[in-house]
């Protein structure tokens, strides 16, 4: 594929979308696995819900 | 009666873990498809190939301006019909839609210095982008600097309302104003004004893209739900520990 005299910047961003795209996605996986873990820790301490502990709230 | 039923964040939560590898999915086949198009659109008779960058360009610029309608449309969910999860979706919104923003003007630069011999100039369409990005961080701010949640909901819903003034000032710029940047190509009464070789991997880069935001807000809406779950958690631990 020939980008031209111009390829430079259409090669940067299209490496900046790419850049952008990764770091949302990490940014929610990231966050997503410190939040199941600090609720894992809290409920292995024996810390629940109300609604968990009578099994109300359950779909 | 679908947006009442998932007012419930364990229904939600289930909702959303049902959800999400679907939409991931669709996301990945939808850039699939539109990269490969695009990397075979014929060369524009003026830009050459740099109109490859119009790929990323567009739909970030689409995506800057619906994560703004989102949180528009959240922020009247908290003021006027106190939806339990509004304030969720405006909240995990910003961030997205800053994102998109940013790619919008990043590529727009990269665009415009080989296009337009520069890579920023004053006129009233980048402007107004810029606007809107400075907008999304200021939002992410007033969330930060406010520990509860609930208050924090209402005074960046006001504020989101009060900016959404500049959407259609965004979109109108380029009719309103003198404008270096080039007015509208696909929405347009006369029709789109691109060829549907260049306007058919567009489009579907924005699909790809509407997918991409729309899966990330659903997954951050989960995190942040977990999150005030653990907030909650937390203070009945310390009134525990305060009790005993």
């Amino acid at each position: 594929m020939n980008l031209g005299p111009h390829a430079a910047f259409i090669v940067s961003a299209y490496a900046v979308a790419i850049l952008i795209v990764a770091a949302m996605i990490a940014w929610v996986f990231v966050d997503h696995r410190r939040q199941r873990r600090t609720l894992s820790e809290l409920e292995a301490r024996g810390m629940t819900r109300r609604s968990e502990r009578t099994g109300a709230g359950k779909d | 009666m679908f947006l009442i039923d998932l007012a419930n964040p364990t229904r939600f939560f289930n909702f959303a873990n049902r959800v999400l590898p679907w939409l991931a999915a669709a996301t990945a086949i939808a850039f699939a498809v539109g990269i490969y198009y695009g990397s075979f659109a014929p060369d524009d008779y003026q830009q050459g190939a740099t109109v490859k960058i119009m790929f990323i360009h567009v739909p970030a610029a689409l995506l800057g301006m619906i994560g703004w309608g989102v949180m528009s449309l959240a922020a009247l969910g908290t003021l006027v019909w106190r939806h339990p999860l509004a304030d969720v979706a405006a909240k995990t919104a910003a961030p997205l839609g800053a994102a998109f923003t940013l790619m919008c003007l990043v590529t727009g630069s990269l665009w415009g210095r080989p296009m337009w011999g520069t890579y920023w100039v004053w006129d009233a369409r980048l402007t107004s982008v810029l606007v809107l990005f400075l907008m999304y961080l200021g939002v992410i701010a007033l969330w930060r600097t406010m520990d509860d949640p609930s208050r924090a909901a209402r005074a960046a819903a006001v504020l989101t309302l009060v900016g959404a003034i500049n959407l259609p000032i965004i979109k109108f710029s380029v009719n309103w104003w003198n404008t270096l940047h080039q007015d509208a190509s696909i929405v347009r009464l006369d029709g789109p004004a691109i060829h549907p070789a260049i306007l058919t991997p567009l489009l579907i880069m924005m699909v790809a893209f509407t997918l991409l935001f729309f899966t990330l807000h659903l997954a951050a809406m989960r995190n942040e739900i977990m999150r005030r779950r653990v907030r909650t958690l937390m203070i009945m631990q310390a009134q525990a520990a305060a009790g005993a």
